[in-house]
């Protein structure tokens, strides 16, 4: 695959070097001159300088014939900008933007953009993981789908301990993918699965109804 | 009218200036309280410190009252995404962005963008004096 990447800081520069070390054409557009020579330097002539939102820049990288473009500057306004001219000027079939603000993930897919990451959000995830009350952990998203798999521990005082799953109303979009008991082995979740103290029940849900989940699962 | 203005420099203070003295209610955004010396003392609208890529602080801005949005901040990006905020978040009933960069803008103009390339409009005054040949003092 051919893929642009547009910045050239901490975030290009590592997502590049894994791209190359899978084997595909990356180029990646910089601004900045000493960084567009460490990246040349170090990962082999891949990086052109120039302002990764403008056309002619764009167009001068073959950026008609990406196959992806991902945008990872600092800012989220030229990620945008860079993803929407990829997108309506080049028609490349895959746009990424880095996103910092949390509340720019509705925004930009409402413009056009396929998929955000926003640092902000993983990094809390991450952060909730290790805080062992935390009562729902996501663990990873289909961002194009509108799911997520997550995972939500049933503590001792569940008014739910001892129910079996078709005793309690799931929102419809939920799946109840496997149960990890707190002693002995994991196991699918079926209907008759009743729910024990300290199971780690792994899920599938859309985020709209991933309240709604934690409150059935856990009876509050 | 209601109209919000993002940024206060030379342009948006003007414009500001301009809408107010005509009995607009006006309110100014701008990152920097500094640029707010540009707006006359007379001026009687609002000026607002904050970054209008926040949602949050167009709202305190009053966007969702808001007749028209102009965005004419230094940056082209800047203004782009503010102006499809504007418009796509709180459906504002006229947006105007300035996009200096004259492809973006006309990218944004097939977008459905009202977006003003300064660039290209001032360049092309500047031939048509030239071509005229005599001087105008005006």
């Amino acid at each position: 695959m051919y893929i642009i990447v547009v910045g050239g800081g901490r975030v290009g520069y590592y997502l590049t070097k894994a791209l190359l070390d899978e084997g595909h054409e990356v180029l990646v557009v910089e601004k900045n001159a000493a960084i567009c020579e460490t990246i040349n330097d170090e990962l082999g002539s891949i990086c052109f300088r120039g302002d990764g939102c403008e056309v002619a820049t764009l167009a001068e990288v073959g950026t008609g014939r990406a196959d992806m473009l991902i945008a990872v500057t600092g800012d989220d306004e030229d990620n945008l900008v860079a993803c929407q001219v990829a997108k309506h000027k080049f028609n490349v079939p895959r746009t990424i933007a880095r996103i910092r603000n949390p509340q720019n993930e509705i925004l930009f897919k409402k413009l056009g953009v396929d998929v955000t990451v926003g640092s902000t959000n993983i990094i809390l995830e991450h952060i909730e993981e290790e805080v062992p009350t935390h009562p729902l952990t996501h663990l990873f998203t289909f961002s194009d789908r509108g799911l997520e798999i997550v995972e939500v521990r049933i503590p001792p005082e569940s008014t739910t301990v001892g129910k079996s799953v078709e005793e309690l109303s799931l929102p419809e979009e939920s799946r109840l993918i496997l149960v990890i008991p707190k002693e002995g082995k994991p196991h699918l979740a079926t209907a008759s699965t009743i729910l024990q103290a300290g199971d780690q029940i792994i899920a599938l849900t859309s985020p709209e109804t991933e309240a709604q989940l934690r409150a059935t699962l856990r009876g509050n | 009218m209601k109209v919000v203005i993002m940024g206060c420099g030379r342009v948006g203070a003007q414009l500001a200036r301009l809408l107010d003295t005509e009995g607009h209610q006006v309110t100014v955004l701008d990152t920097d309280a500094y640029s707010f010396r540009r707006l006359p003392p007379e001026f009687g609208g609002t000026a607002l410190v904050g970054n209008g890529l926040d949602q949050e602080v167009l709202k305190r801005a009053g966007i969702e009252e808001a007749d028209a949005f102009v965005v004419v901040t230094q940056g082209d990006n800047r203004n782009v995404m503010a102006a499809q905020i504007a418009k796509h978040v709180f459906n504002v009933p006229r947006v105007i962005c300035r996009i200096y960069d004259p492809l973006r803008q006309e990218i944004y103009q097939t977008l459905g963008l009202e977006a003003i390339s300064s660039t290209t409009i001032f360049a092309q005054i500047l031939k048509e004096r030239l071509e005229r040949g005599e001087r105008c003092i005006s």
